[in-house]
């Protein structure tokens, strides 16, 4: 989230798209409530009505997998009507910038596609720069070549007939949301957007996200009070999680993985430190050479950076690791060992037929979660022949989050430190225990047997996490944070000196450098433990205290600790203007009282109009044009890979020419076989793959069984009753299910054509309940394709057939 | 002694069933062996074992669709029928303190359907083997303790509030001033008689049949405890 979850109750207008939060972040709901209470509409679109769409005083149906219509549809109604925050889209976004001449876009396609790799060349989109080399601009934003105007020109494609044809949704409705949100465009209202995976599973997921921010840029609804991008993370700590680095392509702190294009360290440091020239840019991330020397210190802490950064595994350059390839290459026997930690990919990774069979490949595997699952037990599962499995699996029983102290940081990017409640029941250890152990055990191995290349294993810091024993949390925090590892003399503002001793936690990032005198195990993060003792542990501050103007925007700067250096919303100083006036007088985030900034913590700093605001881009400015993603600058419609169409309106480009695929996977367009369209969902009563509630049964009870919800009319069509056991299959899988048949899914008109939508619940699988009366897995249907830049697969849209049992 | 009440603000209710859960967890009660009926409402009923149950309502009015939401509880009636349907003088008591109406196991000796007929809103449940006939007693445990009853508790949106009974009916005063200007079918639902006041956005016949006092007998024939009882049942015509 750019904003927090408090912050919601700001807003003027909360737009629910590609999420369910009423159901799936029931909490959220406090805070949206207050913002209605408030007068603030409630939008929610939705291929199927919900418990969401019950309490939204707008609800707008469209078909999975055709949000870029309807986002494309509400940018050119925007710029069609000049319903633009202007002063904002000149001064914050780079909307002024002018395109370089190679960009081009035609039929679907942009510049620079390479048919044969199937990539674009990025450099294509570069901006055209001025002799200084900072980018052209127009700030009349009249030249043809600007972004804003090519973005019109994109957009024009984008009309309400489009949209209502590709989605299904009704043009009044349409009409209604897009009024809604465009009234947002005057500078002291904001509009939010809370979405979750029902934009992110797409081949065009960050596209999605990607057309959302560009609206919110065009309304100056971005670093505002009840305004923001905001990101309803599905578990508590997945925030945490990615921060902490755990994907293939970051290291922590969103740093990029090395790879072997990069030979040095100075390669590495070059390619991480972007260049701007323009004089008011901040351009954050020309500092990362300091915060990825001091990762990398905090590793090897005893190596100098270059030898540290040598021992770090590198990416082979091009290649993929992301998780459809991972089991992609499993089931091509590339690999023989697998942790599944805290995870259930049988249930929970695309194409579950596909992924159970690629673990019959592996020599062992270790499960380590809280009880036996799909994937533990996947060689007893439906269809498998334990004699002719040859996989041995080790179970690690871990501890429940309850049962041990850590933090854990939330959608807000809120670090929570909490404490221990009961003890882990039994043998179970906590994650960290076993990480610990396991390490130290790898360790003896290698000093014992040498190995291949045992410096990277035998050097590593695992002395600042533990005692050579035992897993020790605060220590891990304290690194985390990070610490002088020499005696560092910093010049003061008033001209002295100032010493701080070897072993002294940093006070915040700023202070981290890059020449191997601190280390910091994830640079976001440092500024949260600042100091020995576990008062200076800020993730654990639980206090209420606030100013009035704090109070009135519902900040407890003072409740936990959020990052960065706890900035409760991001990219704040769009929230003023040029002279540091708030655009919302009646909740101003920021307030500059002639020496500094009160309210939040200012992103940048300095006198109001001396930096750009949006300080982690190169040239400061909210990216309507987004040169950097794999797909394209601008969101651009292609349909889901499985779909019911031959064609849309935008190109003759159907799909996403970058989306990541798999030879031999077969894909169903307009397939009469797999006439209808099916999304997968979650529902309050269940968790993740349901490993922690489908044993549990009060939430069983509530939620017993695998269901698929469906029209009336679709229903009638295949003689189905409510009620009913159905069978949902195709070429990748079949299940079961209970139907509800319900008006609260309805045929789409797409086209001219009448497009039926089921939907199934992610939960379920065959080793819970035990007397495996829930039902297996939705993910038996869905297809190993993914979105170029992320590779997380199209989860939300494709065909499947339905009949009855 | 004005007592204790519930306020249920259901226009904020988003069925999350957080207040279901909650209810079974403090009272130790099991989850029960359920199948899915081609509904979310799931324990499909009140039982012996589930005292509080989230009934799920959908329909098109007006071409546009809704999905009420109701956690429906036993009531705490200020004067309870089923109390005045007893044949045993101590097998249903009311609190004195709180006004929280108590089963206790000498139910069992009482006729369960004479008990069950004599609500208006259909909340008693008999346990089959026991004989003794369960309902929500308002955790008058936790109440005496200074605690909120545990489904108060666990209520994300402000839906569920509990307090003195004079905080909560002006609380339910202003609640649905507010709501007017939004939903002008929003109504109090026998606020006068009992202790659980509801507050829905539309006509309460729309979210259950039994959320408000029937006056007319027609839901099944009146027993003789039944017909005493009557005279002491709120008598609030069917809006639904």
């Amino acid at each position: 989230m750019t904003n927090h979850w408090i912050d919601l109750k700001n807003s003027d207008c909360i737009l629910i798209m590609g999420s369910n939060a009423a159901e799936n972040h029931p909490i959220s709901f406090k805070w949206v409530t207050r913002a209605q209470e408030q007068g603030a509409v409630v939008i929610h679109v939705d291929p199927r009505f919900t418990r969401t769409s019950a309490k939204a005083d707008i609800y707008a149906p469209l078909r999975s997998g055709s949000d870029i219509a309807f986002l494309g549809g509400m940018i050119n109604y925007i710029l069609e009507n000049d319903l633009i925050f202007k002063e904002y889209v000149v001064n914050y976004t780079n909307a002024s910038f002018i395109v370089g001449d190679k960009y081009d876009f035609k039929d679907g396609m942009f510049s620079g596609f390479n048919a044969e790799t199937g990539k674009y060349d990025k450099s294509a989109w570069a901006f055209a720069l001025d002799e200084k080399g900072a980018p052209k601009r127009d700030n009349t934003l009249a030249d043809p070549r600007s972004v804003y105007q090519l973005m019109k020109k994109h957009y024009s494609r984008y009309s309400l007939k489009n949209a209502v044809d590709m989605c299904g949704t009704p043009e009044a409705k349409l009409l209604e949301v897009y009024k809604a949100v465009a009234s947002t465009g005057k500078p002291d209202k904001a509009a939010t957007s809370m979405y979750a995976m029902g934009w992110t599973q797409h081949t065009v997921g960050v596209q999605n996200i990607r057309a959302m921010s560009i609206i919110q840029s065009l309304l100056g609804n971005m670093g505002v009070a009840g305004g923001g991008i905001n990101a309803l993370r599905g578990e508590s700590n997945v925030q945490g999680s990615t921060d902490q680095a755990l994907l293939f392509h970051i290291i922590p702190g969103y740093l990029p993985t090395p790879s072997t294009a990069e030979k040095s360290i100075e390669d590495y440091l070059k390619k991480v430190a972007p260049v701007s020239k323009d004089p008011k840019s901040m351009n954050w991330k020309k500092n990362q050479p300091k915060y990825a020397v001091s990762l990398f210190k905090s590793f090897y802490k005893n190596a100098a950076p270059a030898q540290a950064f040598d021992w770090l595994p590198k990416l082979d350059v091009g290649r993929d690791y992301s998780w459809l390839t991972l089991f992609d290459q499993m089931g091509k026997g590339a690999f023989k060992g697998f942790f599944a930690w805290g995870m259930n990919p049988a249930v929970s990774g695309a194409n579950s037929n596909k992924t159970r069979e690629a673990m019959t490949k592996l020599d062992w595997m270790v499960n380590v979660n809280i009880y036996d699952n799909e994937t533990g037990s996947f060689w007893q599962g439906p269809g498998m022949d334990p004699k002719k499995i040859k996989t041995e699996v080790f179970m690690l029983p871990c501890a429940v989050s309850t049962e041990k102290e850590g933090s854990i940081s939330n959608s807000g990017r809120w670090m929570q430190w909490r404490y221990q409640g009961p003890k882990p029941l039994g043998d179970s250890r906590p994650d960290g225990e076993i990480i610990y152990e396991l390490a130290q055990k790898v360790r003896e191995l290698y000093k014992k047997q040498g190995g291949a290349f045992p410096e990277p294993v035998l050097n590593m810091n695992w002395e600042d996490m533990g005692n050579g024993h035992e897993f020790d949390v605060h220590k891990t925090a304290k690194l985390i944070n990070g610490y002088y590892l020499k005696d560092v003399s910093v010049k003061q503002p008033d001209g002295s000196m100032k010493v701080f001793k070897a072993g002294t936690q940093v006070a915040a990032f700023p202070a981290l450098m890059d020449d191997g005198s601190t280390c910091s195990g994830n640079w976001i993060y440092c500024g949260s433990y600042v100091g020995p003792d576990p008062k200076d542990n800020r993730a654990a501050k639980r206090s209420k205290e606030q100013t009035p103007a704090q109070a009135a925007i519902g900040l407890f700067p003072n409740w936990s600790w959020s990052w960065p250096v706890n900035r409760r919303i991001i990219y704040n100083r769009a929230s003023t203007d040029l002279t540091g006036k708030p655009y919302a007088p009646q909740k101003p985030v920021l307030a500059w009282n002639g020496k500094g900034w009160d309210i939040d913590v200012v992103d940048g700093g300095g006198a109001p109009g001396s930096v750009h605001p949006f300080i982690m881009q190169v040239h400061g400015m909210a990216a309507l044009f987004g040169p950097g993603l794999n797909d394209g600058p601008f969101p651009e419609y292609y349909e889901p890979l499985d779909c019911p169409v031959a064609s849309h309106p935008y190109s003759k480009v159907l799909h996403n020419p970058t989306a990541l695929k798999f030879k031999g996977e077969e894909l169903n367009v307009c397939d009469p076989r797999y006439p209808f369209v099916c999304t997968t969902y979650r529902v309050t009563e269940h968790w993740q793959t349901g490993l922690q509630t489908r044993p549990q049964p009060w939430l069983l009870e509530a939620e017993p069984q695998m269901f698929c919800e469906m029209s009336e009319e679709l229903a009638a069509l295949r003689g189905i009753k409510n009620g009913d056991k159905v069978t949902l299959d195709n070429q990748r899988g079949k299940l079961w299910a209970k139907a509800i048949v319900t008006k609260r899914f309805k045929p789409f008109i797409v086209q001219g054509n009448v497009v039926h939508e089921v939907g199934i619940p992610w939960h379920f699988g065959w080793r819970w309940p035990e007397d495996k009366s829930g039902g297996d897995a939705a993910n038996l249907l869905s297809p190993s394709v993914g979105d170029p830049n992320t590779g997380i697969p199209e989860t939300k849209a494709f065909m499947v057939n339905v009949r009855k049992a | 002694m004005s007592g204790k009440s519930f306020f249920v603000d259901l226009t904020k209710c988003t069925a999350c069933r957080g207040c279901q859960v909650a209810c079974k967890q403090w009272k130790k009660l099991p989850g029960e062996k359920t199948v899915n009926t081609g509904s979310h409402q799931n324990p499909p009923d009140l039982s012996a074992t589930t005292l509080r149950v989230v009934r799920f309502s959908e329909m098109e009015l007006e071409g546009k669709m809704h999905w009420f939401f109701l956690p429906d509880q036993c009531r705490h009636c200020l004067d309870a029928p089923c109390k005045s349907g007893a044949s045993l003088p101590d097998s249903i008591i009311q609190d004195p303190d709180t006004g929280a109406v108590v089963y206790n196991e000498k139910t069992a000796k009482e006729d369960a359907a004479t008990i069950r007929s004599s609500c208006p809103y259909d909340i008693p449940r008999v346990n089959k083997k026991t004989k003794v006939i369960s309902k929500c007693d308002m955790c008058n445990d936790r109440v005496k303790a200074g605690k909120l009853p545990a489904c108060v508790q666990s209520c994300p949106t402000g839906t569920m509030n509990f307090g003195d009974r004079d905080a909560m009916l002006s609380l339910a005063k202003k609640a649905l001033e507010t709501a007017k200007k939004k939903y002008p079918d929003a109504q109090l639902v026998d606020e006068e008689s009992v202790r659980v006041i509801f507050l829905t956005q539309n006509k309460p016949g729309l979210y259950a049949k039994t959320l408000m006092a029937d006056a007319t007998p027609t839901r099944r024939t009146y027993t003789r405890q039944e017909a005493l009882a009557a005279l002491t049942r709120p008598l609030r015509a069917f809006l639904g």
